[in-house]
């Protein structure tokens, strides 16, 4: 890389982008990283809106207490495969893109390392959940047993177990790659000057999450394949008859699943960390303590595991120990809330779409966080077990973590990549039309999870039918505000005529907002000249 | 670009990562089982304690132990089962039988194996099984009812928190050994 040529890279600078021609050659056989990134976010989106739906029908069935839309084997499989198009299909998917698309012009890089790769992992994807989806239509339905697979309930399906483990499969090969590509570009790409510690924070937090994905996703695919040994061949990992232990699977997925939570909130915190100092005009408070922050909580997510299964059967030591280490993250979580809140202080804040969506993930986190921490004590965990209280809680961190984070980093960017400005209006109401109906969504199950409604059933107490009406309005609002997002983003990119500016917004620094808007079909290809106050912590001496 | 090692250097370390990491999965496996029995003090295996483990021991006459008893089926097995005493009061330390019925009540002959569970885990280390019919393979025959013991004692050394123990088995069919059972049996049934 070294090598670059600098007459070759002049005569690209000269002429237009040179993209290349015909629809499938455009797309189909892309290595640009900005066409996968694109590519990665319409498919994250058009999976939003899928696994969406699915949610509808959950509300609509929970709508009044008593089956009245749907048999429970499907509203089963309505709850499996919302949880697994959400985390596979939409959430993952989409941080994946919004790294494509901005971290090489973050750190000054002409594309990612490995661009044909990149193609690969971004286009077994979209056959991935076709598996996944089709499976609903084919005959004995779609997974019932939770998108968490436990056997021996998941082992009961038919052909579907295959399918969703071959899904599985492939969207973990997928994100491996992409984080193996991410992980090469972070460390070998950075232009001269853009040491690691003065990467901007968005960068830094995929950095961490793609050793995490790297460490965690093959263990979840060793853990599948059991699960389909055991179905298919005979074995007894998992099969109590065989002398297997299902409690063992629940040890194997969790090893996973607890660093994949964090896996799907530590990009957000990335972009939360650069849209805050940008509408606050003001570096980021504690750049370092940020970072530190985030190798921290990546390091404890690892040694956790054990506290989505307190209810088991442990022995006492080790309640205590997964007790103690959940409650530890709560340490380096609050570096970073304290931290936004003093980047906010005495900043001269003006409240832009992005900004109103980082500062209701900032609040709206912090509430998920909280009832995380209650779920962590142990005796009182034993109440909250499989209970809409723990649906409250993973909703809070990923609907308005997760989720509100990415919304918020397309508004952010959204200009740079398209070149025309969205319509602020329309942006507020979204903002505001999703931030009332999510908590009117989400918060009553708070109540309804204390007082025992369990989840993942479709009929429930007549205690509870004002609440789930509640939360069914709240759900219909939030899922048809979702279209105002679509038509805000269909408005900018094809029918706004206001350009943006090569900054976007008076605060924004950083090496993206060099670029002119729409950021060029080949940027960076010689490397930038870099002065610390171009980046997006500003000028800080380390 | 300044910062760059070469791209297949990253590659074949992550590579090896991830390699590592796959494997790691199924070294859990083996690696759950040394931590439970070594660390924990959990017995996972079902095996016989042996005479000498009794003969050591003396009756502890000044504690009494609560033992419940749990018969389950698992849904793919059409058999009852059942236990003829849903309590029993023991002194840890003395050898106890308790019996068990179980009747097939398909038209065909079923190999069926029951799995103990232990409550609280901690306390099954201290739950010792000197004869059970969970030990071995069950076959009944269609219709047939047997009756079956499990002979047990319960260690001295119980902590003395520990009231009360639940012992519960499930019975799953084996459906390999009811199959090498029609195999070898009876011809096999006509095509319908």
């Amino acid at each position: 890389m070294a090598a670059v040529n600098p007459a070759i890279s002049d005569i690209h600078a000269d002429e237009h982008d040179h993209k290349p021609h015909g629809f499938l050659h455009r797309w189909l056989f892309t290595t640009n990283h900005k066409d996968i990134g694109t590519l990665y976010l319409v498919f994250s989106l058009t999976a939003f809106f899928i696994g969406g739906s699915f949610a509808m029908l959950i509300r609509a069935e929970l709508f009044q207490p008593g089956l009245q839309l749907m048999q429970p084997e499907f509203f089963n499989q309505l709850t499996t495969m919302h949880g697994l198009i959400m985390i596979f299909g939409a959430i993952m998917p989409a941080f994946v893109g919004l790294a494509n698309w901005m971290i090489p012009m973050m750190i000054g890089a002409p594309d990612m390392a490995l661009p044909r790769m990149n193609n690969w992992s971004f286009w077994i994807l979209p056959f991935a959940f076709l598996l996944l989806v089709m499976e609903v239509f084919l005959p004995g339905g779609g997974p019932q047993g939770g998108w968490t697979m436990y056997p021996p309930l998941a082992l009961e399906g038919g052909a579907n177990v295959a399918f969703m483990i071959f899904a599985i499969h492939l969207m973990g090969i997928s994100s491996i790659m992409g984080a193996i590509n991410i992980i090469a570009t972070i460390l070998n790409m950075r232009a001269p000057g853009m040491d690691l510690l003065k990467m901007p924070v968005f960068v830094w937090s995929w950095l961490i999450t793609a050793f995490l994905l790297i460490m965690v996703m093959p263990v979840l695919a060793g853990a599948v394949t059991m699960l389909l040994t055991d179905k298919f061949f005979g074995t007894s990992f998992f099969h109590a008859a065989g002398g297997g232990d299902p409690v063992m699977f629940q040890h194997i997925f969790w090893f996973f699943g607890h660093p994949e939570v964090y896996i799907m909130i530590l990009p957000a915190f990335g972009i939360i960390s650069e849209i805050i100092p940008t509408f606050s005009r003001k570096p980021l408070f504690g750049y370092q303590a940020m970072v530190y922050s985030l190798a921290s909580i990546a390091f404890l997510s690892c040694i956790v595991w054990a506290h989505h299964m307190f209810a088991v059967g442990m022995p006492l030591g080790g309640e205590l120990f997964f007790m103690y280490g959940t409650m530890l993250i709560g340490i380096p979580t609050g570096v970073k809330v304290f931290n936004w809140v003093s980047t906010m202080w005495k900043g001269s804040i003006t409240f832009e779409t992005p900004m109103l969506f980082a500062i209701a993930f900032v609040v709206l986190f912090t509430i998920g966080g909280f009832s995380g921490v209650m779920c962590a004590i142990v005796p009182a965990d034993f109440q909250y077990q499989d209970t809409y209280f723990v649906v409250a809680h993973f909703h809070y961190v990923l609907v308005t973590g997760a989720l509100f984070g990415i919304m918020a980093a397309v508004y952010y960017w959204l200009p740079k990549w398209s070149g025309n400005m969205y319509s602020e209006k329309w942006g507020k109401i979204h903002f505001w039309s999703s931030v009332i109906s999510v908590n009117v969504l989400f918060f009553p199950q708070h109540f309804v999870g204390l007082a025992g409604m369990p989840r993942r059933i479709p009929d429930y107490n007549v205690a509870f039918a004002d609440f789930n009406m509640m939360s069914s309005i709240g759900g219909f609002w939030f899922g048809l505000s979702q279209f105002i997002f679509l038509g805000v983003i269909i408005h900018c990119v094809y029918y706004s005529r206001q350009r943006a500016t090569a900054q976007v917004w008076e605060g924004a620094r950083g090496l993206e907002w060099t670029l002119p808007s729409p950021a060029p079909y080949h940027s960076f290809s010689t490397p930038p000249v870099i002065t610390d106050d171009m980046l997006a912590h500003g000028n800080v001496t380390h | 670009m300044s910062a760059g090692g070469s791209h297949r250097g990253v590659l074949k370390t992550t590579a090896i990562v991830v390699i590592c990491a796959f494997a790691f999965g199924f070294a859990m496996v083996p690696a759950y089982r040394i931590v439970c029995e070594h660390v924990l003090g959990i017995r996972l295996a079902q095996t016989a304690a042996s005479a000498s483990t009794l003969a050591g021991m003396s009756e502890d006459t000044s504690r009494t132990i609560t033992v419940q008893f749990v018969a389950n089926v698992n849904s793919k097995l059409p058999w009852t089962f059942a236990t003829e005493q849903p309590i029993m009061q023991v002194h840890p330390g003395k050898l106890v039988d308790a019996w068990f019925d179980a009747t097939n009540t398909s038209s065909h002959d079923i190999v069926g194996n029951a799995v103990p569970s232990v409550a609280p885990s901690a306390a099954s280390a201290f739950f010792n099984k000197t004869e059970c019919f969970c030990f071995t393979e069950q076959v009944l025959k269609a219709g047939e009812t047997r009756r079956m013991p499990v002979r047990f004692f319960v260690d001295p050394r119980l902590p003395r928190d520990v009231r009360e123990l639940t012992l519960s088995y499930t019975f799953y069919a084996n459906e390999a050994a009811t199959q090498r059972l029609s195999n070898t049996v009876s011809p096999p049934p006509a095509a319908g």
